[in-house]
């Protein structure tokens, strides 16, 4: 009796198990996600594209040899793994094998080769040689392994081989700047060119020999709506699947039953952060108490609350607040206006005729704000920091200059005092071109003027480790510094913020974002919409 | 008048060589390369990077050595490749043309059956009930801001009635319909685009319809019509109103340049790949082949639209001829 009730148990417990598995693993093909995009891609081939577009649709088309994992960690892609040796001068690179170009070719080393010799061609139109011209010399050891080896130690380095490789087969005779690959492409990836109709939309098909595993949605569709207002018009016929949204649309507009019965919202902080940098070679900003002071005088917590609508979070370093590099330990200076005019009577600046505005030497302290024209939220930020800053006695006058315009005149020309600016983050925290002291030429990036000789080397020994736990000392000591220091008024980190269908299965949303497992995103079979292959 | 029409033609060249000077030297005046405005503030691409591309754009030689470059290659008809794909521009134009065309001409042809019966019959109890209503409703047309206009259909069409689509041109289906289907998806598209840009137009020639036939009716030709008995509609349609459908014509004509613009506003909000939105990213990039390549396309036409404008009106008002004209 006993053991029949044993085998019963036994038996009913598969069966369970089998039940669990059944309703899990049982994901069905078919389906697509149609993307809506205010911008068309510019070019497929991914070593000649500089806009996002252009990333979005040809991440999902090529694989490079390496990629981010969710956690932002770098992973194999062609490449099963890597080896680093003669103290980081050498990267060898062992390759899977096994893999096809979307026309059946195999895929080898020499596809890699190829690659890398057309970023480093000064003939081709590539904003990315930089990294790959620290490359010493570049050996195909056999079909599946490449030996790299740097001038110098470079740990950024590893990460640029995250650039999509192209076949060599088809790309051999032809001019890469100019050859319509550009607008056909054939790679490795999860996803298979099928049509692009300019400027209207960019159609993709599952590619069911994926080295992975074949992706559970058949077709991806990029479509191009430049207009914010018909794309949110189109979500509410449903016609898109998936969009990133602004803090009025995510906390407001969608905010009703039909979205919420149709639609799932992610907030994931994204990969940027908007900063007021001052302009160090100005006399105004040369004392640090100053610099501390108007940091904080100016709320950011209220900032995010009133531009982002709470969507964000507040910004103390140049990197992802989810990423390694970051030292968490370095808190937000609190929002104390006494302590700001104590520090700036300390640095001489006191209201010594009453009339509201503090003065030293007869002249007032006053600065202009300048950012870039078409992004209302940074013209709020700017008000914002102007009204906190009226409160203890200093005058901003703000200035909003169309792109080129800011760029050319007065980013490059370092005429600004104090500039509202947002950076966009690459996963690898190497931040040399933004901070080192050798980076302020006309055109270069630490257009502030900041120098630092401990950030100088601490930047340059970052980058000479691939030591991920003496890289993150690193970088978290420049954090520490910088934020002390202030050159930079750190604001804050927006969320990104994206809206999908809610028939889609399977999306896990990680540090990284929500796209970095697509090929397990599925459809139940009843909810499908688009059923046509 | 063959004469006439090469004299014409021939002084369509200084014209043009002087309208692309100007175009060029103002284009190139906005501040901003296109390298810059491409790789704007992205820490990746270094200085040097954005050097080695201005040399392989030919940003770095003089402008002058520009200009003359580009117009060496557009004597060749080569109007070069754009700097943000290095497509050919005529590619990427000729790909725009077709949706352009087919919008802008069925919003003309509406504009031009509705405007000419509207104007007509104003004309023949001017300042009376009907000619109000028709004066109130085409300038609401013309003054409505199309955006807004644009955006309350597909609201009432697309959303709460949903018996239209509200953007693009085709389904996402398309290529699997049969061809009524094709044809039935089309034009389900093209119906609010059509009527959002057909409904800015009727006001112009509503009115010009509307004066040149007040103008026509007063002529003392149609006395005498009156006079010898005709019947009213005779005199209406058959001499008043061949007279007064002259300068609508004139009309027509200069309309030809049009017909291959686009506006921004309008191919935005339906998402319709057309011409406006082409020229106006290309200023956005500075896209300087592009941009200079739709400037002679728009004078090109302008200047032969004028010329076909003034042929056709000598030749349906024979009081006006070319001949012996110094």
């Amino acid at each position: 009796m006993l053991t029949v009730l044993g085998l019963k148990l036994k038996l009913s417990l598969i069966v369970v198990a089998f039940f669990i598995y059944g309703s899990v693993f049982a994901q069905d093909y078919g389906d697509a996600v149609v993307a809506g995009s205010i911008a068309d891609a510019r070019t497929l081939i991914p070593i000649l594209a500089s806009d996002s577009a252009s990333s979005e649709v040809s991440s999902m088309v090529f694989n490079g040899l390496v990629k981010y994992d969710k956690d932002i960690n770098l992973i194999g892609d062609l490449a099963e793994s890597w080896e680093i040796k003669n103290d980081g001068l050498v990267i060898i690179f062992h390759l899977r094998k096994n893999i096809f170009w979307h026309d059946g070719k195999p895929f080898t080393a020499r596809d890699v080769e190829f690659t890398y010799k057309k970023l480093i061609d000064p003939n081709t139109k590539t904003p990315y040689s930089g990294d790959f011209e620290r490359v010493k010399s570049f050996e195909v050891l056999d079909d599946h392994t490449i030996r790299v080896t740097y001038k110098e130690p470079f740990a950024p380095g590893l990460s640029s081989w995250g650039m999509a490789v192209m076949p060599k087969h088809l790309l051999e005779a032809e001019d890469l700047n100019v050859t319509k690959f550009s607008r056909r492409p054939i790679g490795t990836g999860p996803y298979k060119f099928k049509a692009w109709k300019a400027q209207d939309k960019i159609e993709l098909e599952s590619n069911r020999d994926y080295f992975e595993k074949r992706p559970y949605i058949d077709r991806y569709i990029y479509r191009v709506i430049p207009d914010e207002s018909t794309i949110f018009l189109e979500l509410q016929t449903q016609g898109l699947d998936s969009v990133g949204l602004t803090p009025l649309q995510y906390t407001r507009q969608t905010d009703n039953p039909f979205f919420k019965k149709y639609y799932r919202k992610f907030r994931i902080p994204s990969f940027s952060y908007v900063y007021l940098g001052y302009n160090l070679n100005n006399p105004k900003f040369s004392d640090l108490r100053i610099r501390q002071a108007l940091n904080y005088a100016v709320d950011k917590t209220e900032i995010i609350k009133i531009v982002l609508l709470g969507l964000g979070e507040v910004a103390t370093g140049p990197f992802i607040p989810q990423g390694w590099a970051y030292d968490k330990n370095v808190l937000p200076a609190p929002f104390d206006p006494q302590k700001a005019v104590k520090l700036l009577s300390e640095a001489g600046w006191v209201d010594s005729n009453g009339d509201g505005w503090l003065d030293k030497d007869g002249q007032i302290f006053e600065f202009t704000i300048i950012t870039n024209q078409g992004n209302e939220e940074r013209i709020k930020v700017a008000q914002i920091i102007q009204r906190r800053l009226k409160d203890i006695g200093i005058r901003i006058k703000i200035k909003i200059v169309e792109w080129s315009v800011f760029l050319a005149e007065f980013i490059e020309k370092k005429k600004f005092e104090a500039v509202l600016l947002g950076w966009s983050l690459s996963r690898d925290p190497d931040n040399y071109d933004i901070w080192h002291s050798s980076k302020t030429k006309e055109g270069e990036f630490n257009f502030i003027g900041y120098k630092n000789e401990e950030v100088d080397r601490l930047l340059v020994e970052a980058r000479r480790t691939f030591d991920q736990e003496k890289r993150k000392a690193y970088y978290q000591a420049i954090q520490r510094i910088l934020y002390a220091e202030q050159p930079y008024m750190f604001l804050y980190v927006p969320d990104s913020l994206f809206i999908l269908h809610s028939r889609f299965q399977g999306i896990k949303p990680a540090p990284i974002g929500i796209g970095y497992n697509f090929i397990d995103w599925w459809v139940p079979k009843s909810q499908q919409k688009y059923k046509i292959r | 008048m063959l004469s006439y029409i090469i004299r014409r033609l021939l002084g369509i060249i200084p014209l043009l060589l002087g309208i692309t000077i100007i175009s060029f030297s103002i284009i190139h005046l906005a501040p901003g390369k296109p390298t810059t405005i491409q790789q704007a503030l992205n820490p990746k691409v270094s200085l040097e990077v954005r050097e080695r591309l201005d040399k392989l754009y030919g940003l770095d030689k003089p402008l002058y050595v520009q200009y003359i470059n580009w117009l060496g290659r557009l004597v060749k008809l080569d109007l070069g490749r754009s700097f943000g794909d290095d497509r050919l521009v005529v590619d990427k134009i000729l790909e725009r043309i077709p949706i352009t065309l087919v919008i802008n001409l069925l919003s003309l042809f509406f504009i031009f059956i509705i405007a000419v019966p509207l104007g007509v019959k104003s004309a023949l109890k001017p300042n009376q009930a009907f000619d109000k209503y028709v004066t109130i409703f085409v300038f609401l047309g013309f003054a409505m801001p199309t955006f807004w206009l644009a955006l309350l259909l597909m609201n009432l069409f697309g959303i709460q009635l949903a018996w239209l689509p509200i953007s693009g041109i085709k389904s996402l289906d398309f290529e699997y319909f049969n061809i009524w289907g094709k044809i039935g998806d089309l034009s389900r598209h093209l119906i609010l685009p059509v009527i959002v840009s057909s409904i800015g137009g009727l006001a112009g020639i509503s009115r010009y319809m509307r004066s040149s036939m007040i103008e026509a009716l007063a002529q003392p030709y149609i006395y005498t019509a009156r006079a010898k008995g005709l019947p009213e509609k005779s005199v209406v349609y058959k001499h008043a109103f061949r007279n007064a459908i002259l300068p609508i014509v004139t009309i027509l004509g200069l309309s030809i340049p049009g017909l291959l613009g686009g506006s921004v506003i309008f191919e935005s909000i339906f998402a319709i790949p057309g011409i406006g939105r082409l020229f106006y990213e290309a200023v956005m990039m500075r896209d300087y082949p592009l941009i200079m390549a739709e400037v002679v396309l728009g004078a090109v036409l302008t200047m032969f639209g004028n010329l076909i404008a003034d042929i056709a009106y000598a030749y349906v008002d024979p009081r006006i001829g070319y001949k012996n004209e110094k």
